[in-house]
């Protein structure tokens, strides 16, 4: 049963919809978390990735849709980090101090949950911390998939004038690049597609599909705009490899799965000699 | 809307009678003592990480705790012993790749975060039947915390302390300026790597309370709010362990008569006393009497 399974995945609706949430996603996760490697703000990401989840948790507890909180909580969140921070780049003491309460709060509402409607399943956090990209919903996945690709264009729109005030803010904002609103806009992209990423592989996973492809994208060129797209494709193979592998492997869960592949693209680039390598991806898939 | 559990203890203002009645339970005796521990040994190490910067690489290695005692679950073996040896080990591979600039730095952290919590979501996948096993490691409990427990947390704390206080100097020089440091002599890389292992031993230990997720409140905030009261090094450094200590059995006395989870309270109490210590710091620098002392800052002329 399981060959006849496996051999066709793609005629699955769950694996379909799946796929198609995946890949937008992917594609936004990979372009965003190139710029957050670029201005050495991963930790941002990784902030709103616990941000997430607490707004998941307060949506459900309040009775309100799950990715209403999602949305809500981080974009809000990214946000106030602009704010708290001088030219929208917030300090990491800041961040810490202020991601962990909200971390405190989201416990505090996964109790609320769990407590107060009786006909919840007590999984429904652990589902949003680690994420079930195999059990969206058609729907759902229309949605995501739509809300990511507006995502790159938005990224793909500002990825000029962002590349320079990443590199060099002090002669774009001379020249007459809106630096701070530039980061602001970055900083509510970075938290959309942190929400997006949290239905995919969850809210404490999402930092991996941020983080991994970007940083071997950067490991493995010094053009920007090579990593960028390189940063979007390695997400996007990293995520069919995980999907695919979990399909085969049914007790895997495919959040780890794409974890597994992020992780081994990223170890394999360690592998490689910085300099002058122009080899295209050592695509590893997991399976 | 909410509550609540019949068997949740009522407060009274009364506070003789209300602590003679929490702490006529051993287990919230052995709760007191290993929040103690736990608090003055995760507010020293904090203090250090506040000072050097490192709070991305402090908050993966209090989270990879989480696979950590997922695995030891999965294995049949002590929790304790899968919080110690994923936290130093996840520590040592930060420690060894590192050192290739501020932004490859930042990945590499954040990779090996998401990697091992992935595998942690794997281990409690494998692990079948541990309902409520997640949320409980990840967000900590006071139930059930052994005498034992409190002993091997007593001796590893007194051990963290102990090299912290030895290489405490040396640390704090390296800290502040590391070129100089450098330049006097001192091993900057290899007091690096120590702290990061040191770091990873005391997380692995004050997760066991607080849980994985917000073992890192424990650490940042008191530090945070300390070093903005005060410049000076001994006096936040004791103010920081003062303020862990304070908001550790307050949100241990509130998690007690309340049915909300203990990682809630010690993290808002913390949050607290932060929010204020900004405040107060804001204040003054309206009226101009302290200059905001930023380490980076740039002249621009």
């Amino acid at each position: 049963m399981t060959d006849l399974l496996a051999a066709s995945p793609l005629s699955q609706p769950f694996f379909q919809h799946a796929l198609l949430a995946g890949t937008a996603i992917a594609a936004a996760c990979g372009l965003v978390g190139c710029f957050l490697v670029l201005r050495a703000q991963v930790f941002t990401g990784d902030a709103l990735s616990h941000v997430a989840f607490t707004g998941a948790m307060a949506a459900l507890a309040f009775g309100y849709d799950l990715r209403l909180g999602l949305f809500a909580a981080t974009v809000a969140m990214a946000l106030l980090f602009g704010t708290l921070g001088r030219k929208a780049r917030p300090d990491d003491v800041v961040i810490g101090s202020v991601f962990s309460w909200i971390l405190g709060l989201g416990a505090f509402f996964t109790t609320l949950y769990t407590t107060s409607r009786s006909t919840s399943n007590g999984t429904a956090g652990v589902s949003v911390l680690f994420g079930s990209i195999f059990g969206i919903s058609a729907g759902r996945a229309t949605v995501a998939a739509l809300v990511a690709l507006g995502v790159c264009l938005l990224v793909l729109l500002i990825a000029r004038p962002l590349l320079f005030a990443t590199l060099d803010e002090a002669v774009a904002a001379a020249r007459g690049v809106p630096v701070r609103l530039l980061g602001y806009g970055f900083l509510a992209l970075a938290g959309v597609s942190a929400a997006e990423a949290a239905q995919a592989v969850g809210s404490l996973l999402l930092l991996g599909l941020l983080a991994a492809p970007a940083g071997a994208a950067i490991r493995l060129t010094d053009r920007p705009y090579r990593a960028l797209a390189l940063s979007a494709a390695l997400a996007v193979l990293e995520m069919w490899a995980g999907l695919f592998a979990s399909y085969a492997v049914p007790t895997m869960p495919p959040s780890f799965a794409i974890m597994a592949a992020a992780t081994a693209v990223y170890a394999a680039t360690f592998l490689i000699r910085r300099p002058t390598t122009r080899t295209p991806t050592p695509a590893r898939a997991g399976a | 809307m909410l509550l609540a559990d019949t068997a949740v203890p009522a407060w009274s203002w009364n506070l003789i009678a209300d602590f003679q009645q929490m702490w006529s339970f051993p287990f919230m005796v052995n709760a007191f003592r290993a929040g103690a521990v736990t608090a003055v040994v995760s507010a020293v190490v904090g203090w250090f990480v506040v000072l050097r910067r490192q709070t991305f690489a402090a908050h993966t290695v209090s989270a990879v705790a989480f696979p950590g005692a997922a695995g030891a679950v999965l294995l049949g073996v002590s929790a304790v012993y899968g919080y110690f040896a994923l936290c130093v080990a996840a520590a040592l591979v930060i420690a060894a790749l590192r050192g290739s600039g501020d932004h490859e730095e930042s990945a590499l952290t954040g990779t090996v975060q998401a990697f091992l919590l992935a595998a942690g979501f794997l281990f409690i996948a494998l692990y079948k039947g541990l309902l409520e096993g997640p949320q409980t490691i990840l967000f900590g409990t006071f139930l059930g915390i052994t005498s034992t427990q409190v002993t091997v947390l007593t001796g590893v704390g007194i051990g963290v302390l102990a090299v912290l206080a030895l290489i405490g100097r040396q640390l704090l020089f390296a800290s502040i300026d590391p070129q100089v440091a450098a330049g006097r002599g001192v091993p900057v890389r290899a007091l690096s790597v120590a702290f990061l292992v040191l770091l990873g031993a005391a997380t692995a230990e004050a997760s066991q309370i607080t849980g994985t997720l917000l073992v890192f409140a424990l650490m940042v905030i008191p530090a945070a709010t300390a070093q903005n009261l005060t410049a000076r090094p001994i006096l936040s450094l004791a103010l920081a362990v003062l303020l862990a200590l304070a908001a550790t059995w307050l949100g241990l006395t509130a998690a007690y008569y309340s049915p909300y989870p203990l990682g809630f309270f010690v993290t808002s109490f913390a949050f607290a006393g932060y929010v204020t210590a900004r405040g107060m710091h804001a204040l003054h620098t309206i009226r101009g009497r302290i200059r905001p002392s930023l380490p980076a800052k740039e002249v621009t002329a």
